[in-house]
């Protein structure tokens, strides 16, 4: 169930057609200017803009290009994709084939969370739907328009959300990430061009071709434009996906969801960072706090340090483990937690899980081992008394 | 590419391709950045993030070995932030690590060691924590010990990307993710082809050889025992290497000399056998040619496929069964030696066989699984007691307290000691096609060879030539107008390109050479560590030397072997030459289902 806090874009209403036929009224280029104009920043959590991705993505010169709908959310406190996708598939199916247009690309790939799989028989009916009641119909110039969606399911690895882990998922490979550059857009599925963005992205773009960049730069703030969904759990009355609009204050968020003795907020998934108090004030926005969609709330009757035990075994268990400052980091600071726990490691060790930190954060290979210091670091500097001193 | 780009290096600035890495670049700007999981001769993953650097206009530290250059890049390698990253990475590594280097095949030559020393750690932060839950795999000649492992994957990486083997694979996930051996069973289990190309990329001592040097030393010290010690070609231009003189010393003399004051009795030379191999399996390709062509018979196999390289055997009859056919009968010269000097040298010496010892000393780990073979018995024993890897004869040379450098010159002993510079190429990949044909070509044409024969020459994986037969000698009038169309391989990766299009139809030979290791012998699983395909051009470059200062340079010309046919074997392909020399094959597909 969405509680929406006033305005609503991506759980809104929406004719399905309108956005592809609205794209393929103007030029493939005319598309992508439309997304840059836009200010859209992808939604998977990185927040990189949108519409840039697409232009190095259509810039690409290629006899194949594919777009993948990032379907694997595995970030742990997030279910605002799984929502859209029972509720609002088509705006997701329509905005992969308006990118498809916009870059060149006549295939797209939605690669679904293994646990998700209940999804596949409905989620390939409206594939075929779309296909048969949409796409058919439309012409781009006097060639027919063609789009091809397939589903491809994930295997439980949260890594394989990386994007080049899942590409390497998808050819077969272990689903580990690589070296950048070069980026998705130039070598990637097949190593052939490849867009990714996430599930809300597409289903955003729908209603930006609609309506336009204009309408869409109405919402939201001047970095983040824009609504967003929010997977909300934890200490809260009602939990559940929240659309806001980008800029919203978290002390806003909290009290519509009904958070009460809150203690801290995870914001932006386990990988995200821990807040307290001081900085409910602060807004969900690109540049404040991370818009990633995950918000996970406790109150003050949780232990904090296990809290943080319970973040770094999803961690070392989830590092693909080919680089080192994570997949022995991971190992390092769960462990120096459980040391810390029983009363065996000192205040000095502590500094050195930090120095730990510092270098993961600089030095590993992708997302996931570069962000696990921000649980590390956030949640130990916020409750140093009750973690360290215990 | 052949673009340059600028690039500064901590303030120095080059010109360098447009598609080096910034290491490259490193390199070329004489700035040394220290490296793990990197290798020459590899694909690059940078995976250790050992050889981090900082990159002007980059907000995080990037992997230098993976990571390429553009015009204008400043790079910083030695930054405060840097050294921070650098020693943390290695201590982590090193607490996954099991630390008695004391005991260490590696000891002293091993790259963990060089960086911990690099980088001036004296104090692991963590605890040391190895892996002593997976045992150490010894069931083949490869030898694993997971404790030591560093999970830089350049095994994984040699075994199924460059020898496309695939006995080795990663293993688990996150803190488990470990290099392990495909399916996590022993490696006898897998297909692996005792290469031993990983233990040649293995920057510490987690992997290695079985170690045959204690056998070695009881044999010498057995008075009951004959010891005659072989030495395989690659053995002149890499053991001078391997004990700590420069890359591509060569001395054949100073290896015999080596070899008697280790005390063996008798220092002969597979050279001599290389040379035999010639007459024999030249006289086999032409036997087969004039079925073929003469006779106009059907079903005779192309091409025809050299079988001196022991690894290449586990590989065919794994993974190619269905050209167990077209492989030469001969055995490899190591083979042939061993059961020609428990008959020919045995008799001739009038020594009971049961109390010779035959040790090789190979730059091969492969050749220890072969003369294990139980059909290598020709001789009524066991042809070849033990194979000592170019590494292990070092080692034996280091125990003795043995100056190499110094040693004096000595020639090797009698009678199977001779040879040619036709048996000193055999080290080189194209270097037994290049010996056969100097001496088929003679046959078939009367007209001697010209003696460089550059396209069958250099480190490509995979040569092709072919020649029209315009002049033929008597008796080979038939052969008038035939081109004869030869390919050179080394690598097991090569050899499996090769092959797949000979099976697909797109390519047909008469005769192939494939050596196993890349490089061939030169680069051979049993040589000085490290290795990089730099190294191993110097080393091919001694051996063409080698060649070139002899008088001799034609299997056909060497005294040992008309000695030995008239003596012993009567004629190549002789019925007591099929006997001794000559053996059979037989499919080990079930390895890979």
């Amino acid at each position: 169930m969405v509680k929406a806090k006033e305005k609503r874009i991506i759980t809104g209403k929406f004719t399905p057609g309108s956005g592809i036929k609205a794209a393929l009224a103007g030029k493939p280029e005319e598309v992508v200017q439309e997304v840059i104009d836009s200010g859209l920043r992808g939604k998977g959590g990185a927040g990189f803009p949108a519409g840039l991705k697409w232009r190095f993505a259509a810039n690409e010169k290629s006899d194949m290009k594919t777009i993948i709908c990032n379907a694997d959310e595995g970030e742990p406190g997030t279910f605002k994709d799984k929502y859209l996708l029972d509720n609002h598939p088509m705006k997701v199916l329509e905005g992969m084939a308006i990118a498809g247009y916009a870059i060149g690309a006549d295939k797209g790939i939605i690669y679904l969370r293994g646990e998700y799989a209940y999804m596949l028989p409905s989620l390939e009916k409206n594939i075929e739907d779309i296909k048969k009641n949409v796409f058919s119909k439309l012409k781009v110039g006097k060639k027919k328009f063609e789009f091809d969606i397939k589903v491809r399911l994930g295997a439980g690895a949260y890594v394989c959300g990386e994007e080049f882990a899942l590409i390497e998922s998808l050819n077969g490979n272990r689903g580990e990430p690589r070296n950048k550059p070069p980026f998705p857009i130039q070598k990637g599925y097949l190593e052939k061009p490849t867009l990714v963005n996430n599930v809300e992205t597409f289903a955003t773009v729908s209603h930006i071709i609609e309506k336009g960049a204009l309408w869409f730069g109405k919402f939201g703030t001047k970095s983040s434009k824009g609504t967003k969904l929010f997977s909300i759990s934890g200490d809260v009355k009602y939990p559940g996906v929240y659309e806001f609009e980008l800029g919203v204050k978290l002390r806003d968020v909290l009290e519509l969801v009904g958070a009460e003795n809150t203690k801290s907020v995870q914001v932006g998934g386990f990988s995200g960072i821990n807040v307290t108090e001081s900085s409910f004030d602060k807004t969900l926005a690109h540049g404040d706090l991370p818009a990633g969609g995950s918000i996970i709330v406790f109150n003050k009757d949780r232990d904090m340090l296990k809290v943080l035990k319970n973040i770094l075994e999803f961690f070392e268990e989830e590092s693909c483990g080919q680089c080192t400052p994570c997949r022995e980091g991971a190992y390092q600071l769960l462990k120096g937690i459980k040391m810390i726990e029983k009363g065996e490691k000192s205040i000095r060790y502590y500094k050195d899980l930090c120095d730990l930190c510092a270098t993961m954060k600089d030095s590993a290979k992708c997302g996931l081992g570069l962000s696990i210091p921000s649980p590390f670091l956030s949640i130990t500097n916020n409750f140093k008394d009750e973690i360290l001193y215990r | 590419m052949s673009d340059k780009v600028k690039v500064t290096i901590d303030g120095i600035e080059v010109n360098v391709p447009a598609d080096f890495t910034v290491l490259q670049a490193a390199q070329l700007a004489g700035v040394d950045i220290p490296t793990l999981c990197y290798h020459p001769d590899l694909r690059n993953t940078g995976n250790c993030r050992v050889c981090i650097v900082e990159i002007e206009g980059l907000p995080l530290f990037q992997p230098s070995c993976a990571f390429n250059v553009w015009d204008g890049m400043k790079v910083m390698t030695n930054t405060p932030e840097l050294r921070k990253a650098r020693k943390m990475i290695v201590e982590l590594i090193i607490s996954r690590h099991n630390t008695e280097c004391l005991n260490c095949d590696s000891n002293k030559n091993c790259e963990l060691q060089d960086l911990a020393d690099k980088l001036n750690i004296q104090d692991v932060r963590f605890e040391i924590e190895p892996d002593f839950d997976h045992p150490i795999d010894n069931s083949l000649i490869v030898q694993r010990d997971p404790s030591k492992c560093v999970n830089c994957g350049r095994c994984i990486r040699m075994c199924n990307e460059i020898q496309t083997v695939n006995a080795l694979d990663w293993a688990g996930r996150g803190y488990e993710k470990m290099a392990m051996t495909t399916m996590e069973v022993p490696l006898a289990e897998t297909a692996c082809i005792s290469c031993g190309q990983c233990i040649n990329v293995c920057p510490v001592g987690a992997l290695v050889e079985r170690d045959d040097t204690e056998i070695a030393w009881k044999y010498i010290e057995d008075p009951e025992i004959h010891t005659v010690v072989q030495t395989a070609p690659a053995i002149r231009a890499g053991i001078g290497e391997a004990c700590g003189l420069e890359e591509g010393y060569l001395s054949a003399p100073k290896m015999f000399a080596a070899i008697k004051k280790l005390g063996f009795d008798k220092a002969m030379d597979t050279n001599f056998t290389a040379d035999l191999t010639i007459l024999e399996e030249g006289t086999e390709f032409l036997t087969r040619v004039t079925h073929a062509v003469k006779e106009g018979k059907e079903g005779i196999a192309f091409p025809m496929l050299t079988s001196c390289s022991p690894g290449w055997i586990n590989f065919i009859e794994t993974y190619y069964p269905d050209f167990l056919d077209n492989l030469s009968t001969c055995k490899s010269p190591q083979q042939m030696f061993g059961a020609l000097a428990k008959t020919y040298y045995a008799e001739k010496a009038g020594i009971d066989p049961s109390k010779i010892r035959v040790i090789s000393i190979m730059p091969c780990t492969a050749k220890k699984f072969e003369c294990d073979r139980p059909e290598m018995n020709s001789s009524g024993y066991k042809d070849v007691d033990i194979v000592l890897t170019t590494r292990e004869f070092a080692k034996m040379i280091k125990t003795a307290n043995i100056d190499f450098d110094k040693l004096e010159e000595i020639k090797p002993d009698d009678p199977m000691g001779v040879s040619t510079g036709a048996a000193d190429i055999f080290a080189n990949t194209g270097g037994v096609m290049e010996a056969a044909l100097r001496t088929v070509w003679e046959i078939i044409t009367g007209d001697a060879l010209t003696l460089e024969l550059t396209p069958v020459r250099g480190l490509t994986g995979i040569k092709e030539a072919e020649v029209t037969i315009e002049k033929a000698a008597e008796g080979y009038e038939w052969l008038k107008g035939v081109t004869v169309k030869v390919a050179v391989v080394n690598s097991t990766g090569n050899a499996r390109k090769l092959f797949d299009a000979i099976r697909a139809g797109e390519k047909s030979y008469h005769f192939v050479e494939v050596m196993c290791c890349p490089g061939g012998c030169i680069g051979g699983g049993g040589q000085a560590k490290p290795t990089s395909w730099e190294i191993k051009a110097k080393r091919a470059a001694a051996i063409y030397k080698e060649d070139e200062n002899r008088e001799l340079r034609k299997s056909h010309e060497s005294p040992a072997v008309a000695q030995i046919y008239e003596e012993f074997l009567t004629k190549p392909n002789s019925h007591k030459a099929h006997e001794l020399l000559h053996t059979h094959y037989k499919s080990k597909a079930h390895l890979i289902k």
